[in-house]
């Protein structure tokens, strides 16, 4: 099966409903994508297939055949990410730390759909990430740094 | 502002959102053993027969036969196993672990284990329990003669549920031989107590244990006790299997088998003259489930904080927790006080509701002052901002315009409610236990080159501490901040600065670091390596706490916090939604903004979740119901989209640069602010939380309320 990964033209030999989450995890060691409850709820596997935000764990392996899969480590590449990654640093909404790829991702998603989003756009896009620490007000204040300081980007 | 209360970009930040951090599931697999627990299906039970499926080579089933030193797990106690023994006392006692070089392989093997019990009576209603744990008592004044003399006397039984912490990574550690010991690190709030524990179950001393903590996702508490008996079990297998072992949970074994808040049901009898509250007789029962991991210190706490933020002349106090064949609780955050806090402020809404005046104004007439003494018979030393501090949330709520015309009868689909709180969090353990039981060390080391590192076991679990502690040495000494280095700690070459806990790491070990710096830059020589260690030392003001009398200051000092919230309920569907919620804290001087900031709406947020939202039911078997994040909810980021903190500085002269302790008290007084908005807003009156949809509708029904 052939598939793309952060841009890279990737066979893939196993089964084919193996998990995506286990074998991004454990084939490619792209450890970025959390594990958090592996039953499509806390979002923290999040990872972008053909540019939709998906929970990793609920994905098969067959699913991603002639597919472009972006993971938090091909997305830390780019201009977007140093946009987000600025803002959520200005703010502090990284708590532990374990929800904040696949938010990130999230945040992506909303950007690229509404390039200036409402509050309750944002917060509705990150809706499918759980945060136990930060209460998300710094997350989506974050969102919206991104947009502004990142005009032109999305 | 104090300067050092300028953000900074945290220092752990850059792994975290590009994800290259490792936390310890990222850990490369080559080579190490898989473990999977086998746990008791019964919540009472004689383990009869274990029989496991035959074993593939490289396979392995380790069990208490396998442990070398003591099968126990050293909490504050020693009665929690590492692996069953002839009984079993709940649902998720841990009896074996299956140990392989394949994931999937050990599972099957796992699911394949027979066993045979013969069932025992099981308790799970803490009030037919018969096994008292702990039981403090403590009184105040004369209470026999206020209740004599009072003109009205209000009685109530109000109860709080369990509460999961739901951090997002669950548990997890890997255990490796090492020389005659072993080495481990994971997720994990307190490194030596994780050291201790396994030094003791391993039969080996405390520097054969070498402990590190990875980046941690989130705690609560709950990597407090719990890491403990999950390195303990993963060690003992370590060391049969002569290999590295990876324990780590998935969600639903998280959720159903580790710690929990304590459940509680609790007695409050007020006696009223002239309109004022004269006496307090209350009677606190904590669940503490199958064992007694933290429970002793949870109770104590939460009987401290029984009468809350108010002098009451005379008091009544006792407390119990008692066993039931549950899983064992034991911290999260608050510890003990939220439960309490629920009790009297809710009682506090109530009293003022039968002698017909606003619950705000009967609160501000009898808030505790400085001076006054508390209730254990130790004083407020220092101002008590609450006045203050409610004039501001007032202001930024418009709580008292709100408050009047929401009590007026409501009509229509949707009702609104509004209320308010008030609570403190005291920093620091419990009583004596920073003199007798912690006694920190902090250390820095001055390299020759003019940097400057940490010595520390304090762990940042996403609260900040690796950034506001290295804010605190670079401050003191002058230096930049990538001058100062604190890296992960590690028992092998950092001092034991105390657990993770009690909201004390910044107030306590911050305070021991800066003295160290202090005389660093006193006795600063260039060029050369040098070492500065500090000790806990107790203020000198403190009157002395005795456990035996429960008598003397249980805390140095308080953190103080006030919160009004306001919901609308959709009659229809019993639905509410937080309008609003308006905190504000005082934590003494800040020492990130964003951190503490980020500490406060997180805080109130799992507040509001435990309030309304977080419920856990158990079948008639005991066994827990909610082990996912699909029946077990917690807040999204639609469920509040208005929430608002802000803070009150009160600086506490032995906190460093005037810091108080901070992470636990957003969330301690929340619920009782969210349920007096929603009987405001469905004229009624709440003794329990949480407060569900489904509660809401039998209030609205007429039917009663569970």
């Amino acid at each position: 099966m052939i598939f793309t990964l952060n841009g890279e033209k990737t066979e893939y030999q196993g089964p084919l409903n193996a998990r995506l989450l286990d074998v991004l995890r454990d084939e490619y060691r792209l450890t970025g994508v959390k594990c958090g409850c592996k039953e499509g709820e806390c979002g923290s596997c999040s990872v972008l297939l053909d540019g939709i935000l998906v929970n990793s764990c609920m994905v098969a392996m067959g699913r991603a055949a002639g597919s472009d899969v972006v993971t938090i480590e091909g997305y830390s590449k780019t201009d977007r990410f140093a946009a987000l990654d600025k803002a959520y640093a200005s703010v502090s909404a990284v708590q532990c730390g374990f929800c904040i790829p696949g938010m990130i991702l999230a945040s992506e998603c909303v950007l690229r759909k509404y390039p200036h989003p409402t509050e309750a756009q944002i917060r509705e896009g990150i809706s499918g990430n759980l945060c136990r620490c930060t209460g998300y007000n710094a997350i989506v204040h974050a969102i919206q740094i991104a947009s502004r300081e990142g005009e032109g980007l999305w | 502002m104090n300067k050092i209360s300028e953000s900074v970009i945290k220092l752990d930040h850059a792994g975290k959102t590009s994800g290259s951090t490792w936390y310890v599931a990222d850990f490369p697999a080559d080579g190490m053993l898989f473990g999977k627990l086998v746990y008791s299906k019964k919540p009472r039970a004689h383990l009869i027969e274990i029989k496991t499926p035959p074993l593939p080579e490289g396979y392995l089933i380790v069990d208490k036969n396998d442990v070398p030193g003591k099968n126990e797990v050293h909490v504050v106690l020693d009665d929690t196993p590492v692996f069953a023994d002839k009984t079993v006392e709940f649902i998720g006692d841990p009896i074996l672990m299956v140990v392989g070089p394949v994931e999937k392989e050990v599972k099957r093997i796992a699911s394949a284990v027979e066993i045979t019990y013969e069932d025992l009576p099981a308790v799970f209603d803490m009030r037919e329990s018969e096994t008292v744990f702990f039981e403090y008592k403590y009184n105040k004044g004369d209470t026999a003669k206020a209740f004599a003399e009072a003109d009205m006397i209000i009685e109530e039984t109000l109860r709080t549920g369990r509460q999961e912490h739901a951090y997002i990574e669950t548990q997890g550690i890997i255990a490796a031989p090492d020389g005659s010991g072993v080495m481990l690190h994971g997720s994990i709030q307190c490194p030596y107590y994780v050291n201790r524990a396994v030094a003791k179950v391993l039969g080996v001393p405390g520097e054969n244990v070498r402990v590190i903590q990875d980046p941690t996702g989130g705690a609560f508490g709950g990597k407090e006790d719990f890491p403990s008996m999950v390195a303990s079990q993963a060690s003992v297998a370590a060391v049969k299997a002569g290999k590295p072992v990876r324990l780590i949970f998935d969600r639903a074994e998280d959720m159903e088998y580790t710690s929990k808040r304590h459940p509680s049901v609790n007695t409050y009898r007020a006696a009223v003259k002239d309109g004022r509250i004269t006496a307090m007789d209350i009677d606190v029962l904590y669940d503490a489930g199958a064992y007694t991991t933290l429970s002793a210190v949870v109770l104590q706490r939460g009987i401290i904080c029984a009468s809350g933020v108010y002098t009451i002349p005379n008091l009544a106090v006792r407390g119990r927790a008692v066993k039931t064949n549950t899983v064992p609780n034991g911290a999260l955050r608050g510890f003990g006080g939220p439960q309490t806090f629920f009790c009297i402020e809710m009682m506090m809404d109530h009293i003022a509701a039968k002698l017909n005046v606003d619950s705000l104004d009967l609160k501000l007439a009898h808030l505790a002052q400085e001076g006054d003494t508390t209730s254990t018979g130790g004083k407020y030393h220092f101002p008590v901002p609450l006045k203050d501090m409610v004039a501001e949330v007032v202001r930024n709520s418009d709580y008292r315009a709100k408050h009047a015309e929401y009590t007026e009868p409501q009509t229509g689909r949707y009702r609104r409610g509004i209320g308010m709180s008030l609570f403190f969090h005291g920093a620091g353990f419990t009583g004596s236990g920073e003199r007798e039981l912690i006694k920190a060390v902090a250390r820095l080391h001055k390299f020759a080159d003019g940097r400057v590192e940490i010595l520390a076991t304090s762990t940042d679990m996403g609260q900040g501490l690796k950034t506001t502690l290295t804010k605190i040495v670079a401050n003191e000494l002058g230096l930049p901040l990538e001058k100062v280095l604190f890296g992960d700690p590690d028992t092998s070459r950092m001092p034991d600065s105390g657990p993770t806990v009690a909201s004390r790491s910044v107030m306590i070990v911050g305070e021991l670091l800066r003295r160290a710096a202090e005389t660093l830059r006193t006795d600063w020589k260039d060029g050369e390596d040098q070492d500065i260690t500090e000790h806990y030392r107790e203020p000198d003001f403190i009157i002395p706490f005795h456990l035996d009398t429960f008598t003397g200051d249980a805390y140095v000092t308080y953190s103080w916090g006030v919160n009004a919230l306001e919901v609308l309920v959709d009659t229809l569907t019993g639905v509410s939604t937080v309008t609003g919620s308006w905190g504000c804290f005082d934590v003494g001087t800040i020492i990130d903004e964003n951190i503490v900031k980020g500490q406060m709406e997180g805080g109130v947020m799992q507040g509001i979740g435990y309030a309304s939202m977080e419920q856990i039911d158990s079948d008639a078997s005991g066994r827990i119901r909610n082990r996912t994040f699909s029946d077990y909810i917690i807040p999204t980021s639609m469920d509040v989209t208005n929430l608002h903190v802000c803070n009150h500085i009160a600086e506490y002269p032995a906190g460093p640069y005037g810091a108080k302790g901070a992470g636990e008290l957003p969330l301690v007084g929340i619920p009782a602010s969210y349920t007096e908005a929603m009987e405001v807003a469905l004229e009624t009156k709440i003794g329990h939380i949480p407060y569900t949809i489904e509660d809401a509708m039998k209030a609205l029904t007429g039917g009663d309320s569970k």
